[in-house]
């Protein structure tokens, strides 16, 4: 039981000799190795070990098993947020905003914004069209960003939701509320690339709409770095920090 | 703050965030957005639309099925690998977010915190991946030979492209002997996570449930129960199962935090389902109510006052000797409990909070913060039902604002109407509000403390709700150029 003056939580409270005999108990019930054949488990872990089970691993070719690589329309929505009174919005469905928002989140320790114009069943028969004329227009009216940088996920790229027409479609039905907001709009499938090159494709999106052909100025004294999909902010900094010097 | 003001307060509140919308958003919006309070015959529990598609465009903070299946059902057993089956992004994102505790060794026996993915790429797409799921089926118990199970979770272009993934899982049970379950439970389906939580009931029903192998040899007590609808989030059921021990009852299975499929197939030996979180597994217990006549009972271990109440609810389905013992459970946990309240509650009375949860959490914790004296002044659900506010109301103890399928927009404005001293949600909130100089919990991972269901987790929960209100970082909050 826990103590007034010493509440302790997680792995402190576990290892009370009550709870160890909670565990101790629950294996009769259990069908895990580690329960059931304790031997066995030793074996197999000591197996994994070995250089044999090395090269089984690296021969494997058709499950992934913790890979360091997520999907494009998370880089998209990173490559987004670097850009000032910008919202991303995610053409699919909103299970996937969740995840990018958590994801990020967790690392950055900030608050994520991003928008998904929510399709499901019906969407995937009919098409995305109405969601995207709803949800561009909620979230400029809830958010009144000055650019709204669309990606995709894997469902809107399956069924093939042609997004330039979308955009310009769902702009022309606004009534005009769309039409100072630039709308650059990159398609990021999930089954193409990783999250690095769903950066690269937004990018790419974003500067095509705001630098549109022939407005081009050169300057000879400023250069542009686009570091990709770089997730530890300080490295940034110390870009920025050193091509001052240069 | 009186109850009138309190009212005008939050009606006015709902106005004016509705005004914000163009028009067919609004008509939607205003559906869900409520008042109700403990007195009222009709109020927003009774009324307010949910279960809804969400309104396009917005910040929702809703998850899609395969978050309900994967994350929530299926994830935590422990000793079944689960396929996050399509493109990698998914199986990535759910990767060990949400602190289901086991024992175990991971990679060799258990696998709850890996990922295993079929990465699926363009030319899978566009020629079907069947033979790659057979092939990674195969590779998976080549090289973990321990797993009692494999379960295989479609995301979205799975049932777009017409994958007939539960051939393939059928095919591969037949050769290889062992569990092998196909999950439809791809993200564009249904609302919100609840359609994959009742899809992944279904499968729990139609696969798990018909196994006998391990049901006969087992040996019966009059005393079994299961404990279901718990996630052993930061080792809730273990704090949860200690009690039900100690009034003399035997936990066969725990669904399905720190879970085997073993202890799966042997629920229907209970003489009573205990059901945690309705919302996610009501599907399943009401299956087996019908199918082997195993009654069910809801019961909320979060706070004493409720936990106490709980405890004498299932006690009093057994005989006198389990409810003398129960009693000698209270008795024995009241004390601490107490000295708990009187340390802490001091400290905390009269502070409101604001919650927006999922599952059973928006109602069930109301208790457990009114036990320290503070005042829950909104709640609401990210994907509940018609059942789940109607159950709220019986909880409810003042004027209260209900809001379903809150978006972030909302859920903002309404802080800065009603200024709760706490707010209490997910992750995706915490930095907005602590960054709007708000104390701020989450109740979906218990910010990584834990557990929160039972007696000692209470004091955790009391002590961490202090930590949270009564840091001395909140007297920092103001930049120097504000102060004065």
């Amino acid at each position: 039981m826990q103590e007034i003056d010493n509440i302790v939580n997680g792995q402190k409270l576990f290892l009370k000799p009550e709870y160890q005999e909670v565990l101790k108990n629950k294996k009769q019930f259990e069908g895990h190795a580690g329960a059931t054949n304790p031997e066995k488990l030793k074996e197999i872990a000591t197996w994994t070990t070995t250089w044999e089970y090395r090269e089984k691993n690296l021969a494997r070719e058709h499950i992934t098993i913790n890979p360091a690589k997520a999907c494009q329309p998370l880089g998209a929505v990173m490559a987004a947020l670097g850009f000032e009174n910008t919202m991303p919005y995610v053409h699919g469905s909103h299970g996937c905003v969740a995840y990018f928002r958590s994801y990020f989140t967790r690392h950055f320790k900030e608050p994520t914004p991003c928008v998904s114009d929510s399709m499901s069943e019906s969407a995937a028969v009919f098409g995305g069209l109405a969601n995207m004329k709803e949800g561009l227009r909620n979230c400029k009216a809830l958010y009144k960003p000055e650019m709204i940088a669309v990606s995709t996920t894997c469902m809107a790229e399956v069924i093939g939701d042609d997004l330039d027409a979308f955009v310009k479609g769902a702009v022309t039905d606004a009534e005009g509320e769309l039409d100072s907001t630039y709308i650059p709009a990159a398609h990021t499938p999930s089954f193409k690339g990783s999250h690095i090159t769903g950066y690269d494709n937004m990018m790419e999106a974003i500067f095509k709409t705001l630098t549109p052909e022939g407005d081009v100025v050169k300057d000879e004294e400023r250069i542009n770095i686009i570091p990709g999909f770089e997730s530890y902010l300080g490295s940034l900094k110390e870009v920025k920090k050193n091509s001052f010097n240069v | 703050m009186t109850a009138e003001t309190l009212l005008s307060q939050q009606k006015a509140a709902i106005a004016e965030v509705l005004e914000a919308y163009p028009e067919k958003a609004r008509k939607s919006r205003e559906k869900h957005l409520g008042v109700d309070a403990p007195e009222g015959v009709k109020g927003a529990c009774d009324s307010t639309k949910s279960n809804k598609q969400t309104v396009p465009g917005v910040m929702s903070q809703r998850g899609c099925a395969y978050a309900g299946s994967k994350g929530v059902v299926w994830g935590p057993i422990k000793d079944m690998i689960h396929i996050s089956h399509g493109p990698i992004g998914c199986g990535q994102y759910s990767r060990a977010g949400r602190r289901n505790y086991y024992v175990g060794t991971t990679g060799v026996d258990t696998y709850v915190t890996m990922n295993f993915s079929t990465d699926y790429q363009e030319k899978d797409i566009v020629f079907g991946g069947d033979k790659k799921l057979k092939a990674a089926l195969a590779e998976i118990d080549e090289l973990f030979p321990l797993n009692n199970g494999i379960s295989i979770q479609s995301e979205c272009p799975i049932g777009l492209i017409g994958d007939d993934i539960q051939a393939v899982a059928k095919a591969y049970k037949k050769e290889s002997g062992k569990p092998t379950v196909a999950v439809s439970c791809e993200g564009f389906r249904g609302v919100s996570q609840s359609l994959g939580h009742h899809i992944a009931n279904d499968v729990i029903r139609d696969e798990v449930l018909g196994d006998n192998s391990y049901k006969k040899d087992f040996e019966s007590t009059p005393y079994d129960v299961t404990i279901i609808g718990d996630y052993n989030i930061g080792g809730d059921a273990w704090s949860s199962r200690i009690l039900l021990e100690e009034m003399g009852l035997r936990v066969i299975a725990q669904w399905s935090g720190d879970a085997t499929y073993k202890e799966m197939t042997i629920a229907p030996k209970a003489k009573i389902n205990l059901l945690h979180c309705y919302r996610s597994m009501n599907y399943v217990v009401r299956h087996m109510e019908q199918e082997f006549g195993v009654p069910w009972m809801e019961y909320n271990f979060f706070g004493p006052t409720k936990t106490t109440e709980s405890l004498r609810k299932i006690a009093a389905f057994f005989d006198e000797s389990i409810q003398a013992k129960t009693e000698a459970v209270i008795a024995k946990y009241t004390k601490m409990t107490d000295a708990v309240i009187a340390k802490y509650k001091p400290k905390l009375a009269g502070k409101t909070v604001m919650l927006y949860v999922g599952g059973l959490r928006p109602r069930h914790v109301i208790g457990a913060y009114e036990d320290l004296g503070m005042e829950v002044i909104g709640t609401g659900y990210e994907f509940g039902h018609g059942d789940d506010y109607k159950r709220t109301k019986e909880e409810l103890s003042r004027a209260t604002l209900i809001y379903d399928d809150v978006n972030e927009y909302e859920l903002e404005q309404f802080v800065k109407k009603l200024k709760p001293d706490l707010v209490a949600s997910g992750v995706k909130e915490k930095y907005v509000f602590q960054k709007m100089g708000l104390p701020f919990r989450q109740m979906h991972s218990w910010d990584y403390s834990g557990p929160y269901h039972g007696y000692d987790a209470f004091a955790i929960f009391a002590k961490d709700m202090d930590l949270a209100m009564n840091s001395p970082v909140w007297a920092h909050t103001k930049a120097p150029w504000e102060s004065n």
